[in-house]
């Protein structure tokens, strides 16, 4: 009996094996490139970064985990005895875990005071990896291409529930919302509401962007807002108060309905955390993975914004 | 109207809602297949996944799915047939016995999503085993196990009385009876049970979101030793499997193949579980032809 | 010599006799004690929300108004429970003549033919994991629903249309299991009676089997209860009582997978959602109960 257990253990292990012994030709190969052209652009780096070793647990907001995956990726072939781990489960997971001590690193969509009391945010520090802003998309039979900050209000608020009355057809709104405890939701309404706004009946609310394209884009008369990286021609992104949700536009100040990425330590980082936290500062991530995946520098930015909105330049 | 009458409609009435789930049971296979089908090929199931470009495939989901599996199994199989024996063999009947009856239904009947809470609240952060594969393991076994303890009962009730009186009478202890006596009758639906529960694991997501977590770190493949971080042996390393996978595109895909990518990944797992119900059919029948022979 | 080995015989037997006691009530202990701590964390988590941030039961219970950021904050989670209960009856009323008549059809009508095509297509549907059904159900219920019925089509009747598809593989082994132990003789008296086939159905099978054939019913809507990521990909989740079946609501279910990453730990809103996983769990535990009803009346 024993034996034709260990058997079929055997075969299903065997089978798991060799399909994954070719994944890892191929995952060489590419790790290999990657990283002979990161240690030729890195240069000088390469010698302190050999010495260092360790592991980083990064835990926390799912639309930070994309750049955080992709640069820890380039850091770890750098940097061989380094292991870092990307973990999502959402802004509150993370600042809970980094101020509990289960994680190294929490990422996080907002101020780590907007979630946690100021007692164990004040423990926390903060580091501004990147910027993402948001935009205003509806369904793209809805032929309006301008919204203000007014009619946004109104239309999140329920005041206006079709679209003639903000200059458009006829037709009904769909509004396609994120989840009250959303950070995405608090920036658009920080920002671009300057208001909170309650769950309206019949709101749909969606806690994942690739749901809300999908929506946004099939229903009738749907609005909703996402991320810069994830616009695409299935939705038609709206300009805010005239002004388009451009990269340039973000930097300058001009479009406000942006936040910051925060990726929060508790206390000082060590050796290797602050290695990585440098690395994902530098040039190198900023003006390469951190745009290649939508996301705006944050060194690119020529105003600053404090927890309580108050932007200086 | 006649009853014979009344007999052919109701007839057709039941034939016609039996043909109804074939046909949304074949639509439902339809779709995914269609759908998934054209997108698998040998690249697709061991090459990693891509964040932002096109291409990227499932390989360690897979592997990860495969290895939780085992884990899982590990854990389970033990702790279930033990479980098991001793509700069939021990078990004096009685109120402690209807008691531990009447938890494994309730634990048999909770929501996935408590389990992974509890394993989030208990495996992750209590124990501090964090989002890995073996925190995964333990909430699966946790909905796992009584399943198992169901199937030992059932496959120890089905040996036949008279050989176990016969093995007794011999003078062999009673343990000794239920290991070389018992245990190989009741092989067949035992192997079969569990083949099939293996495939309630391998297509589970909500608990594993909370315990496994959504991401694969970098595995090194050529590294087979379980303690390094990047070995994908190493019990303690985070893991996406292929259904929390799957999730995860759908929701927060980049890639600008994410939708062929969640279809492809779908039908794979709809083949795997496929495969999965063909094997234990066919191990339970092999099993069943040996014993039976050989008796 | 001979007296040694019968001691040591009789000493080995002890020793296996004891390994196999201690070790399966090991076994069963770990169980005991993994299923305490699972209620006992589960419900600590859960009260808390009542004990240390001041939510009276009414509140949560019976308020309609779910505001987390309000001023105040307001945690009425009636509309969740609400949702919750009517998704999955209606799920269970979808799914229940179609999984009695599909094992009428195996047991009664075309054994053959049941057994070959309709039991492995049933036990494959048990085998799609949750998340493809949820996908399946967002590119295909959702769009078909928008266009037919008023609404967007996401709500409870596409949340029940997924579920009772999800459901149908335990309802409908269970009433086979119940069909197929029925005593033959108690069919052949009808027949020999004169009855037709579905006189004997409707007269003397389906009473009979009355009680088992609503256990798999409600065993079935448990799992409707709790499941949870399939209803919160097309129920829409506004935290609202909703006035169609075409418009969004929310479940306990979704509730939790939706807001639980977002918050953190020991903030009330939290503890919140671990009420509402409270609830499930209370709501297991009563399924469980009138599934031991139905199972005593069954056996009377």
């Amino acid at each position: 009996m024993k034996k034709s257990l260990t058997l079929v253990m055997t075969l299903i292990l065997t089978f798991a094996l060799a399909a994954c012994g070719q994944g890892d030709k191929s995952n060489n190969n590419t790790a290999g490139n990657e990283g002979g052209a990161n240690s030729a652009a890195n240069g000088g780096n390469g010698n302190t970064a050999s010495e260092l070793s360790g592991s980083i647990l990064a835990v926390g907001s799912s639309a930070l985990q994309p750049l955080v995956d992709q640069a820890s990726k380039n850091f770890m072939d750098q940097n061989s005895k380094v292991s870092i781990q990307v973990q999502g489960g959402g802004s509150g997971t993370g600042l809970t875990q980094v101020s509990g001590g289960q994680a190294d690193i929490g990422n996080s969509d907002v101020f780590a005071e907007e979630k946690l009391e100021a007692g164990p945010a004040g423990e926390l520090v903060d580091h501004q990896v990147a910027v993402v802003a948001m935009a205003a998309v509806v369904n793209p039979d809805v032929n309006i291409d301008n919204l203000t900050k007014d009619q946004l209000v109104q239309i999140f608020t329920g005041k206006i529930t079709n679209w003639k009355d903000a200059g458009g057809p006829d037709q009904a709104i769909q509004i396609i919302n994120r989840p009250s405890s959303s950070g995405t939701r608090a920036t658009f309404e920080k920002y671009a509401l300057g208001t909170k706004t309650e769950d309206l009946p019949k709101a749909i609310q969606e806690d994942s962007s690739g749901t809300v394209k999908k929506l946004v884009g099939e229903t009738p008369g749907a609005i909703g807002y996402l991320a810069l990286s994830y616009l695409d021609d299935s939705v038609k992104t709206v300009k805010y108060e005239g002004v388009e949700a451009t990269e340039d536009n973000v930097a300058n100040g001009t479009y406000p309905v942006w936040a910051y990425e925060h990726m929060y330590t508790k206390g000082e980082p060590n050796e290797v955390v602050k290695a990585f936290l440098d690395y994902m500062v530098s040039d190198e991530v900023q003006n390469g993975d951190v745009v290649e995946l939508g996301y705006i520098p944050a060194n690119k930015m020529q105003v600053k914004r404090d927890v309580d909105g108050n932007i200086t330049k | 109207m006649s009853a014979k009458t009344a007999d052919k409609i109701a007839t057709a009435v039941i034939i016609f809602f039996a043909g109804i789930i074939i046909l949304i049971m074949a639509g439902l296979l339809g779709f995914i297949l269609v759908r998934g089908v054209g997108h698998i090929s040998f690249d697709f199931l061991t090459s990693a996944p891509q964040t932002i470009k096109a291409g990227g495939g499932i390989g360690p989901q897979l592997f990860n799915s495969l290895f939780l599996l085992v884990l899982t199994m590990i854990i389970t199989i033990p702790l279930g047939l033990g479980a098991g024996i001793y509700m069939s063999e021990y078990a004096k009947p009685g109120k402690v016995t209807d008691f531990i009856r009447l938890i494994v239904e309730v634990l048999s009947s909770f929501p996935s999503i408590v389990v992974g809470l509890f394993g989030l609240l208990v495996f992750v952060n209590v124990f501090g085993f964090g989002f890995s594969l073996f925190s995964g393991a333990l909430a699966l076994t946790v909905f796992n196990l009584p399943l198992m303890v169901r199937i030992t009962e059932q496959g120890m009730a089905s040996v036949p009385q008279a050989q176990k009186e016969a093995s007794l009478a011999l003078g062999l202890s009673k343990w000794k009876t239920i290991k070389s006596i018992m245990l190989p009758i009741a092989l067949p639906i035992i192997l079969t049970g569990t083949i099939l529960a293996a495939g309630r694991v391998f297509g589970e997501a909500a608990a594993l979101l909370f315990t496994a977590g959504m991401s694969s770190p970098r595995l090194d493949f050529s590294d087979w030793n379980p303690l390094s971080p990047m070995s994908p042996l190493n019990p303690f390393r985070p893991a996406e499997t292929l259904a929390v996978h799957i999730w995860k595109i759908n929701s927060e895909g980049l890639a600008p193949d994410a939708p062929e990518i969640a279809a492809g990944a779908s039908a794979v797992l709809i083949l795997t579980v496929l495969l999965f119900n063909l094997l234990a059919r066919w191990v339970g029948r092999l099993l069943h032809k040996k014993f039976t022979a050989t008796k | 010599m001979a007296q040694s080995r019968e001691k040591r015989k009789i000493k080995q037997h002890i020793i296996e006799e004891w390994t196999g006691k201690v070790f399966t009530s090991l076994c069963i202990v770990l169980l005991v004690v993994t299923i305490f701590s699972l209620v006992y964390f589960v419900a600590t988590k859960g009260f808390s929300s009542f004990i240390k941030d001041g939510i009276s039961f009414g509140e949560i219970f019976g308020g309609t108004k779910w505001k987390p950021d309000g001023e105040p904050p307001l945690f009425g989670a009636l509309p969740f429970i609400i949702g919750s209960f009517s998704t999955s009856i209606l799920a269970a009323l979808i799914s229940a003549p179609l999984s009695i008549c599909a094992a009428l059809f195996m047991v009664e009508i075309m054994p053959k033919v049941g057994r070959k095509f309709l039991q492995p297509a049933i036990e494959l549907l048990a085998g799609i994991p949750s998340v493809v059904y949820g996908f399946v159900g967002l590119s295909v219920i959702v769009p078909l629903y928008r266009d037919i019925f008023p609404g967007q089509g996401l709500g409870i009747a596409a949340g029940a249309s997924v579920l009772s598809v999800m459901i149908l593989p335990t309802m409908t082994s269970i009433a086979t299991d119940a069909l197929a132990a029925l005593p033959p003789g108690l069919k052949e008296g009808s027949y020999a009676l004169g009855a037709t086939r579905w006189q004997t159905l409707a007269r003397t099978v389906i009473p009979t089997t009355l009680p088992a054939l609503m256990t798999g019913v409600v065993l079935g809507m448990a799992r409707a209860f709790g499941e949870a990521l399939a209803v919160q990909m097309v129920i829409g989740n506004a935290p609202h009582i909703p006035h169609s079946l075409f418009e969004s609501t929310s479940t306990l279910t979704s509730a939790i997978t939706l807001s639980m990453g977002n918050t953190v730990m020991g903030s009330t809103q939290n503890n919140v959602l671990w009420t509402l996983a409270l609830i499930l769990m209370l709501m297991t535990f009563v399924f469980v109960f009138i599934v031991r009803w139905l199972e005593r009346r069954a056996n009377r």
